[in-house]
Order: structure tokens, then C-alpha cells, then sequence
């Protein structure tokens, strides 16, 4: 029986890593697939890549790794691309932090630093600048759950105050309109992405506020130093031909 | 004599895949398994279309009955695969706003599905899983409520792996639950915490999911378990519900032992920062 397992190990473990090779081929295929249709929307050959519909894309969201987030020019690079294509509001989201303490180098590096009007960095409030005649909003972590947390503190100290109220007598009763409002009382009253784009190793939203994400788009886009144009023209091309049944 | 023939070779079949299948976990298991994966189960109502099952007033819940069957089969999956916790997306309260005969025959099939669960030879039952159902049961039908009740009473003291089914639920219906439960509580001048939302919500005491699956290859959330999944790896196959078999549940952990890595420091650091 020990030798059974003495030589089944090695061998289940020699399959464990033929498997991920096959995902990582997998991956590789799809990589290339991708390049190549990249470079097609590159080359302007599809017409209908040129003129995207952004009727429905109210507000867009990014959410990238806070170690890609260190890369200012990118980010610049990034929000620049999609003032061009024609968005009008960009949440970004990082989990650290990071680019609420960089807002400033986007001023700096703008061509007309006029253009771009700064609010004073707080670390657990959003950042919102106008860039290039597009909102940008700067969030982090603490202004997901921990908002929340704020807004249920707002609507506790209401309810305390207004305890006398008959309608009180029967406990809390909160509907969501309630925490909205409450969220907003709070300074947290962000809009609901109506599609986020991850850039990061994996496909995942690293807290981004709860409360906005109810029927987000969610797309990985890979790592921010590899990001293409093209790429993101594809996606909101895909957006714009989506459509939601929102439960129906 | 033919019909003991067929069945012994049924049985002989069945024996063989659990066989195989063990070995595959076993290979699997090498790398990080997931402790709780998550499905939204998006395709029953494409799939019936699409195979043109019969599907008209008097049954419009046919592709919802597969569905059932790939639940079942994933369940037995995941839980010999070592997964402790599966959450399904069963019921959202947006579902309400569906044709009432599609809804109600969705009410009648989950008391037929629950009472299913409950038999000696179900699933639960060879696990010894416990159920759960998540959302706000004041909306369901009586009987349904009733049910979901005495499933949860049956299966409170099992020791296994857990089952849990989101009806009549959203993300921002669980915060709103959280944050009144949380203000019922505090009545000092001590403020609200992040720990208090998470200790009144409904997924309190269970592990925040690994991984979260959309089929019919969806890429919105659409409101469900917003709160929990900070650190999950979001995943959107292509197949509809009814579709989603092995290999792509495999597929699906061999994606997440890819990313494991990068989520855990991600979370770790933020634990640390707490």
C-alpha cells in the first residue's frame, strides 16, 4: 500500500500539472484570438467599431490593481482614451487607495491644468475632478463597506432622534430609497457603473462598493501595462448591443 | 431478467464514474479546492427554448426542472470534491416581476424540489448536509415558507457540508436587513460597525465564496451577494444551467487554483489593514 502511494503521488501530481498546462494553452489561444481582433479594430477595417453607441454607458467603472495603479501615466494614458471615445463619467477604483493620493500628478500631467478642478485628498471620501469634459471619480475600499457602515450610523442616530414617533415604537424599518438617501446624506451617493473593466491578474472586483454594483457589466480586461485601445473600444462596442432583463 | 441486467450495468456505470471521479479530485486537491463556491444558475428559460421543451402555459417551468437535475449533479460534485459551502441563486426578488403563472409554477416546484431533498436518498441525506435559504421568506407563498422552515429545522444539526439557496433575495434587501437588525441593536451611543452589518447578515457564520459562477456566459452580478464577494473570482462559462457539467465545474477550479494566489495576498492585506 506505501508503495502504491509512493507511486501514485508523483504521478497525480504530473497530471495536476498537465491539466494547468492545457488551462494555460487554453488561455494562450484565447490571448492570441484576441490580439488578432485587437489589431483588426486597430486597422479601422470594421466600420463598425468607428462610431460606438454610448447612449446606455451613463457611467463607467475601473477597477485596477493597486500595483498597476502605481503606474500614473497609464492610468492618465487610460482615462485620456476614454475621455476620446467619448465617456462622461469614470469611476475609478483602486483597493489601496493609491490613486486618491496620485489626483494630483493627473492635474499636473493634463495640457490644460485648468481643465482639471481638484477637491482636497480625503482618504475615506470619493475624489471627483473634472478631466478633459469627463467626470472622474476616485474611490477605494473605504468607500465601500465602511460607507455603508457611516449611512447605517446616519439613519441609527435618525431613528434615536425620532423615537417618540408611533411608527418607531414598531422597531426600524428601512427601505432601500432610505439607504440611498442615507449614503448620500454621508457623502457616499456615487452612480451605479453601468460597466466595470478590471484590470488586475484576475477577474474580480476587490470590494468595489456593494451597493453600486446591482447590475454592472463586469469585463477582466488583464494586466493595466498591457491595456490596448482597441480593447476597450471592443468592449464598449459589446455593451452597447447588450441587453438586461433585470429579473423579468 | 433484462431489466436486472440493465440495472446492474447502471450500477456497475455509476461505480466506475465515482471512481474516476475520486481520482480526478484527488488530483484536483493537489492545488487549493475552494471552500465555497457560489452559482448564479442563468439558462433554464434558453434552454428549454432552445431544445423546444414543452413549454407553454400549463408548464412554464420545464427548463427549471433540469435545472434541478444539473443542480443536484454539481451538488454531488462539489460536496465529493471536498467543497463545504454551495450557494445557489435559486429566487431574486426581481424575479417577482415575471408572468405570476411562470412565478407561481416556480413556487410549486421549489416545495416539490425541497420536499425532494428531504428523502433518504437524496443528496443532502448522503452528505448529511444542512440547508439554508437566504433572502426575505415573508415573500414567498405560505406553503413554500412553510417548507423551507421545516428543511431548515431537519437539517440544523448536520455535520456536513452546507447547501445554501438564495430565494427571494437581493444583495441590497440583505444590506437594508443587516443595517435595520444592526440599528435594533444599538441602542447606546456605541456606532455601528462593519462587523455588526456582517454578523446580521444573512450569510453570517458561512465562509465568503472562492468563487462565483454566472452560466450562459453573463457578466453582471445582478444583485447578488455583492457584499460577500470582495475577494471571489468572478466567472462567466458560456454553457446555459442545464449544460454545466463536470468538466466544466473542473474547468471552473483549475481557473481559480490559476488566481488563487493573487486573491488570497489581496484579502490578506486587507485583514491586515483592518
Amino acid at each position: 500500500m506505501i508503495e502504491a502511494s509512493v507511486i501514485a503521488s508523483p504521478i497525480l501530481g504530473v497530471v495536476f500539472c498537465l491539466l494547468h498546462v492545457i488551462v494555460s494553452l487554453v488561455h494562450a489561444w484565447s490571448h492570441l484570438v484576441h490580439q488578432i481582433q485587437c489589431l483588426i479594430i486597430s486597422s479601422g477595417l470594421l466600420s463598425k467599431y468607428q462610431n460606438i453607441n454610448l447612449n446606455r454607458l451613463r457611467h463607467l467603472a475601473v477597477v485596477i490593481d493597486s500595483e498597476d495603479a502605481k503606474n500614473k501615466s497609464k492610468v492618465h494614458q487610460l482615462l485620456c482614451w476614454l475621455s476620446d471615445i467619448g465617456v462622461k463619467y469614470v469611476i475609478l477604483y483602486d483597493i489601496e487607495g493609491v490613486m486618491k493620493k496620485s489626483d494630483k500628478a493627473y492635474e499636473k500631467s493634463s495640457a490644460n491644468p485648468s481643465e482639471t478642478k481638484c477637491m482636497d485628498f480625503a482618504p475615506n471620501m470619493p475624489l471627483i475632478f473634472d478631466m478633459f469634459g469627463m467626470t472622474v471619480e476616485i474611490i477605494s475600499y473605504t468607500d465601500g463597506k465602511e460607507a455603508v457602515a457611516k449611512g447605517a450610523n446616519y439613519l441609527c442616530s435618525n431613528y434615536l432622534k425620532n423615537q417618540d414617533d408611533t411608527l418607531n415604537k414598531l422597531g426600524p424599518k428601512f427601505t432601500e430609497p432610505d439607504i440611498s438617501s442615507a449614503l448620500k446624506a454621508v457623502g457616499h451617493d456615487g452612480p451605479e457603473p453601468d460597466l466595470l473593466l478590471v484590470y488586475g491578474p484576475a477577474r474580480c472586483h476587490l470590494g468595489f462598493p456593494a451597493w453600486r454594483l446591482r447590475y454592472t457589466e463586469i469585463v477582466h480586461m488583464g494586466p493595466l501595462t498591457s491595456m490596448k485601445l482597441s480593447a476597450v473600444v471592443k468592449v464598449l462596442y459589446d455593451f452597447s448591443k447588450k441587453h438586461q432583463n433585470y429579473g423579468k | 431478467m433484462e431489466k436486472n441486467d440493465k440495472s446492474m450495468i447502471t450500477k456497475a456505470i455509476g461505480h466506475v464514474s465515482f471512481v474516476m471521479r475520486k481520482c480526478l479530485f484527488g488530483i484536483l486537491s493537489i492545488g487549493p479546492v475552494p471552500a465555497h463556491i457560489a452559482f448564479i444558475m442563468d439558462g433554464n428559460r434558453r434552454y428549454a427554448k432552445r431544445h423546444a421543451l414543452h413549454q407553454d402555459s400549463t408548464n412554464p417551468g420545464s427548463g427549471h426542472r433540469v435545472g434541478f437535475k444539473c443542480l443536484i449533479s454539481t451538488l454531488q460534485y462539489c460536496y465529493e470534491m471536498g467543497v463545504k459551502y454551495v450557494t445557489v441563486y435559486a429566487f431574486s426578488i426581481d424575479n417577482f416581476k415575471r408572468d405570476p403563472q411562470e412565478v407561481q409554477s416556480l413556487m410549486d416546484l421549489m416545495k416539490e424540489k425541497i420536499d425532494e431533498l428531504l428523502t433518504e436518498d437524496s443528496v443532502l441525506k448522503k452528505f448529511d448536509a444542512r440547508i439554508n435559504f437566504w433572502g426575505d421568506l415573508q415573500l414567498l407563498s405560505e406553503p413554500v415558507r412553510l417548507t423551507a422552515k421545516k428543511a431548515m429545522d431537519m437539517t440544523v444539526h448536520n455535520k456536513g457540508p452546507v447547501l445554501s439557496v438564495c430565494v427571494a433575495y437581493t444583495s441590497t434587501n440583505e444590506i437594508t436587513h443587516a443595517i435595520e437588525a444592526s440599528v435594533r441593536e444599538k441602542q447606546e451611543n456605541a456606532p455601528i460597525e462593519v462587523s455588526d452589518l456582517d454578523r446580521n447578515m444573512y450569510t453570517a457564520g458561512c465562509l465568503e465564496p472562492d468563487i462565483i459562477i454566472r452560466t450562459s456566459g453573463e457578466t453582471r452580478l445582478s444583485n447578488f451577494l455583492l457584499w460577500q464577494s470582495d475577494f471571489a473570482h468572478l466567472q462567466n462559462p458560456n454553457p446555459l444551467w442545464p449544460e454545466f457539467s463536470l468538466r466544466h465545474l473542473v474547468w471552473a477550479v483549475l481557473e481559480y487554483q490559476n488566481v488563487h494566489g493573487y486573491l488570497k495576498k489581496r484579502k490578506g492585506e486587507i485583514e491586515k489593514n483592518k
